[in-house]
């Protein structure tokens, strides 16, 4: 592809042990492209999560990222940037969604004082400008503005979901992370949100990591697919190849486990 | 057509009272018959938890009644609670917090042998628990002696369906017994369960958000949305000829990979979506039968 | 239980505990001395024949400080049985059984704690008079279960609402089974911390209380001996092993038990783990091995 936005290279996380060392990821190298949705695909243990948590920096001892990893944000090595020019690059240039929307979310702060929080500190943003972006943004996810002064526990798990997206594109950034957003969700809304993401995506130009176990929906959903299964990744193709011609064993194993809507059983 | 071991006949069950009443389960009628599976398909906040905490006695209906081979269950008299206890039994959906920590295997399995099935004594306790992990398909030398934090998210499942044909049962309530296990072990998990159905002939109530599992598991289906059954039938027909709009809709909007995200003939609009939700969530009365056996409530 | 082993702080704990207990079970091996006689002049400085040195009536300072230990270690462990027993079956009680149960032993639990413990303990002994350890066990026993007995409920409330236990509910075990075999074995670590913590307040307690003349002071125990010291005015005259003796070998047994102590709560919320175990992690970031 012509210069990629995201470059992951030669990625290597070990959990360091009081004796023995947790291979977490293993040599992991993609790229994506501007404005493509990526998916990483595979079960607990495998190491999506890990990466993801990588890309924003977020982790934490006793994880360590080994010499020889970089992560390339265009052009930029995000392993190699200081802490203001990290505090910078969070947000700005990557967000992340994480998993259950409800701990993201500050159950005491109202949703225009959590849109404020972040458009404070990296755009400096008065209140009101924050509150007429903050309305901005919730119209493009479905909710209701004059709800910006209602606290999160007023809302449904989707719509709290929902919230958390808006807050990530409230700063335009280049690449959104995703880390099963819709796991916890039922199977209609999962379904509302994504078609959602999917149109901003087109409409904005982000590009979007997203991770999920869920093969059938990122077949749906990405324009190119990794598989990983124990920190390795094993496959790496174009949503329709995956679906139709997987090569590596395990993804065809991943397959067999979705029982077929309308057919019988999978072989 | 077989009498049904457990039925729940026109079950409302409603918490909290005045402004702040939950309205879990409206008029719910189902049957489970032996060698045959249903599968109660919804997602959260539909009744269908509730449903099934009332088969096994957790929840009382507010109105209604639940029978047991054909009788009224009361609930009064000791033995019948007993009765009804060692015939009813119940998988839950976390493997890990199904199964004490602090007991083997062994021991796991040895309580309802002992507690269900008085007449097995000594050694004969310990063969039979053999036995059972045999027909989960786990090693009893391997397993019978470990914790659960040994054993992976599988094994504990196939361990809690053990337990649960230790008793002796006729009835299996599965409570989304597959949704937190790793993906490529779940359908060796329903596969389990279905051969059990057969083999002993047991009536299943499968319970699950998952209604692409439900063909694989179950001969009958009930759609549930806040806390109606809105649609029900035999599965084949019920997710290929749907006819309630809600039906439709969860249908319509389970991960499907030959259809892209961008194709706009699938596009769910936001609007029509609210729309179903609302209208669903209405109690209606009124039932049409579509073909023989499968029915919808009518909007 | 392996954990408890591999601990540093539970190791040295555990350490200074036996040491204090083989002591006090061979104190006939280690002194040829009765603690109750006079065998040397008065306030005699350590020396060859009095280790460490006699009381204002010539008792041998160091047979009374083993002798002793056996009263405190006693009183200590026994009171801290008594307290941990009636506190932990209260509260997987009331905390499994609810409603009318759990409103009455609340009740009562609350009452007991809101009492100002050491006052309650000073009247009833001065009521009592002359309290022998034994008596001082049972009152502190019949006392001090309440705190207990709220963090064991509080445990049990959640533990109950674990699906093994709706399992055991549902299989049909009865409730003293399901107390005892399911919900017990899973507070364990908060009847343990309880167990610990009672029995450093047990024996801080009984050495209170006779210190201030609240006990017999015939009987020997660290406590009297406190007592006694300080009636002889031990440390204006400058007999300072009078005094210090029960002094450190108090704290000395409330250092074991609180390295005990912090070790069990270290295991049981690994979140409180001091010490290396990012050592290794720390040696690697510094070479340049990898990083955040």
């Amino acid at each position: 592809m012509s210069e990629p936005l995201l470059s992951v290279r030669n990625l290597t996380i070990d959990y360091i042990g009081e004796e023995t060392d947790f291979r977490a990821v293993d040599d992991v190298s993609f790229d994506i492209a501007p404005g493509e949705v990526f998916g990483l695909a595979g079960e607990s243990g495998c190491g999506k999560s890990t990466i993801a948590f990588a890309i924003s920096r977020l982790h934490k001892p006793p994880a360590l990222i080994r010499k020889g990893s970089r992560i390339l944000l265009a052009g930029r090595d995000v392993l190699d940037l200081d802490p203001k020019a990290l505090a910078d690059f969070r947000w700005r240039e990557v967000a992340m969604v994480f998993q259950s929307a409800m701990n993201s979310l500050n159950p005491v702060l109202r949703i225009e004082d959590q849109f404020y929080d972040v458009l404070r500190i990296h755009k400096g943003m008065t209140r009101a400008q924050a509150r007429e972006r903050a309305a901005e943004m919730l119209r493009l996810v479905d909710i209701p503005p004059d709800r910006m002064r209602n606290y999160p526990h007023q809302f449904s798990g989707g719509m709290r979901q929902r919230i958390v997206i808006a807050i990530c594109m409230a700063l335009d950034p280049k690449l959104v992370v995703m880390d099963e957003p819709t796991t916890a969700l039922d199977v209609v809304v999962q379904r509302e949100i994504l078609q959602r993401i999917n149109e901003l995506r087109k409409e904005f130009g982000f590009s979007v990591l997203f991770i999920t176990h869920d093969l059938g929906l990122m077949v749906q959903f990405c324009d190119r697919i990794g598989i990983m299964l124990a920190g390795k990744l094993v496959e790496q193709n174009d949503a329709a190849a995956i679906y139709k011609t997987p090569q590596h064993d395990y993804t065809k194993k991943l397959w067999a486990s979705f029982p077929s809507l309308h057919g019988g059983l999978l072989s | 057509m077989n009498d049904a071991i457990l039925a729940l006949d026109t079950v409302t069950k409603t918490f909290g009272h005045g402004a702040s009443t939950v309205h879990a389960a409206r008029a719910i009628s189902f049957s489970l018959h032996a060698g045959r599976a249903l599968a109660l398909v919804g997602e959260s906040g539909s009744g269908k938890t509730t449903c099934a905490r009332m088969a096994m006695r957790e929840y009382q209906p507010t109105t209604g009644q639940i029978l047991h081979k054909g009788r009224p269950f009361e609930g009064a008299k000791a033995d019948e609670i007993a009765r009804y206890r060692r015939s009813v039994q119940m998988i839950f959906q976390d493997p890990f917090a199904s199964l004490n920590p602090a007991h083997t295997i062994a021991h796991h399995l040895r309580r309802p042998l002992k507690l269900h099935r008085p007449n097995i004594r000594g050694s004969q306790i310990d063969a039979t628990v053999r036995e059972l992990l045999q027909r989960v398909k786990l090693d009893p030398d391997l397993v019978a002696p470990k914790y659960p934090h040994e054993l992976s998210g599988g094994q504990r499942q196939r361990v809690n369906i053990a337990r649960a044909l230790a008793a002796q049962p006729e009835v299996i309530v599965a409570d989304e017994p597959t949704s937190m296990l790793d993906v490529s072990v779940r359908l060796g998990v329903l596969n389990l369960l279905n051969d059990m159905k057969k083999e002993m002939n047991l009536g299943l109530l499968y319970i699950t958000h998952d209604i692409a599992t439900a063909r694989y598991v179950a001969e009958d289906i009930a759609v549930m949305y806040s806390g109606q059954i809105v649609e029900w039938g035999p599965t084949g027909e019920v997710i290929d000829n749907p006819i309630h709009p809600y039906t439709r809709l969860l249908l319509s909007a389970v991960p499907d990979p030959d259809v892209r995200f961008d194709d706009p003939r699938t596009r769910l609009r936001p609007e029509d979506v609210d729309d179903i939700r609302k209208a669903a969530a209405a109690p209606q009365e009124k039932v049409v039968e579509a073909s023989p056996g499968h029915f919808a409530r009518s909007l | 239980m392996k954990s408890l082993l591999r601990n540093r702080k539970a190791l040295i704990g555990l350490a200074i505990i036996a040491l204090i207990i083989l002591v006090a079970i061979a104190a006939p091996l280690l002194t040829q001395y009765d603690p109750n006689a006079r065998t040397g002049r008065p306030h005699q400085p350590p020396s060859m024949d009095h280790i460490l040195g006699t009381t204002r009536i010539g008792q041998d300072v160091f047979a009374r400080l083993i002798y002793g230990a056996r009263t405190s270690l006693a009183v200590g462990f026994g009171a801290g049985l008594l307290i941990t027993a009636v506190g932990t079956a209260l509260g997987i009680v009331s905390g499994y059984r609810g409603g009318k149960t759990d409103e009455v032993i609340s009740f009562f639990t609350n009452m007991v704690l809101v009492v100002p413990n050491l006052p309650l303990l000073l009247v009833l002994a001065a009521f009592i008079g002359q309290a022998s350890p034994l008596v001082i066990a049972l009152i502190l026993g019949a006392t001090s279960w309440a705190w207990g007995a709220r963090v064991t409920r509080a445990e049990t409330l959640s533990v109950k609402q674990k699906d093994f236990v709706k399992s055991a509910e549902m299989m049909g075990e009865p409730q003293w089974r399901i107390m005892a075999f399911e919900i017990f074995p899973n507070v364990i670590s908060i009847v343990g911390i309880n167990f610990i913590g009672s029995v450093i307040f047990a024996i801080i307690t009984e050495a209170t209380l006779e210190f201030l003349g609240l006990g017999d002071p015939r009987a020997v125990s660290w406590g009297t001996m406190l007592y006694n010291a300080q009636k002889a005015s031990a440390l204006s005259v400058g007999a300072w092993w009078d005094i210090l003796t029960p002094c450190f070998a108090l704290a000395f047994l409330g250092i074991g038990m609180s390295l005990l102590n912090f070790a069990v709560d270290e295991i049981a919320n690994p979140r409180l783990r001091t010490g290396n175990h990012l050592k290794r992690w720390s040696l690697l970031v510094r070479s340049g091995e990898g990083r955040l």
